[in-house]
């Protein structure tokens, strides 16, 4: 849901990145028939993957993020087919295994919505998910380069 | 100034909502105040923020597994508070 990492802040605090609606979508035929709206639990979760980019930099692609908790998700307006969402993360704190962020969506300035999130941070359960991760990475242009050691 | 037992029974209760009175020095927050592990994870992240310290979670979770501590040695709340306090003058030293 993520399609682009735009930036990502020097002291990996922040993050921003962009994520298109779907012009097309099967989700859209019954959310809802004739009146296509993204659904919110899914703006939920590209505000978390952005925040997992963030997190894996932190880690530097050592641990995994799993979201845990959703917390005041606000779901403010409307979001429809074709609409170029800028996302936006910021750690707020990092415990030992987990990491609370504080996440917003906006579109041309205005919010759309914003959550506070917890993941757990955990060792890769399974060699084949890191590859696969650090292949989408090179996908929305996330600078693996950068975070990952050769 | 309230002690470290009183700011981390106040954390649990606000966190958990479990009754203030019910939470004692000898209370193990998991046995006895039935805390699972995602509501500890707010719990750290409050007394992190309380303390300005960093539990060391993923530490005790492996010494545990491994057999080397039990889980009274963090988890009591008296014997986590002491963990904290040990935590926090190792900060200010």
């Amino acid at each position: 849901m993520v399609d682009r990492v735009v930036a990502i802040d020097p002291a990996l605090k922040t993050i921003h990145c962009k994520g298109l609606v779907p012009h097309e979508s099967s989700i859209f035929e019954g959310h809802f028939p004739g009146y296509p709206i993204m659904p919110g639990v899914l703006l939920v979760e590209a505000m978390a993957q952005t925040t997992g980019w963030l997190v894996l930099a932190r880690n530097r692609f050592d641990k995994m993020p799993f979201l845990a908790t959703v917390k005041e998700a606000k779901l403010r307006t409307f979001v429809v087919p074709g609409q170029n969402l800028d996302l936006f993360s910021e750690i707020l704190h990092e415990g030992s295994g987990f990491v609370v962020a504080k996440t917003h969506t906006s579109l041309d300035g205005k919010p759309i919505c914003s959550a506070e999130l917890t993941f757990r941070v955990l060792p890769w359960p399974e060699g084949r998910m890191k590859t696969t991760v650090l292949q989408v990475a090179q996908e929305v242009a996330f600078p693996v380069g950068d975070y990952v050691d050769a | 100034m309230s002690s470290t037992f009183d700011t981390v029974a106040n954390i649990i209760a606000e966190t958990c909502d479990i009754p203030r009175d019910t939470i004692t020095p000898e209370s193990h927050a998991i046995d006895d105040l039935g805390i699972d592990s995602l509501d500890f994870l707010d719990i750290a992240f409050a007394i992190d923020k309380a303390f300005g310290i960093k539990l060391p979670l993923e530490q005790w979770t492996q010494e545990v597994n491994d057999g080397k501590a039990t889980t009274e040695q963090y988890f009591v709340l008296k014997n986590l508070c002491a963990q904290i306090d040990e935590l926090v003058a190792a900060k200010t030293a």
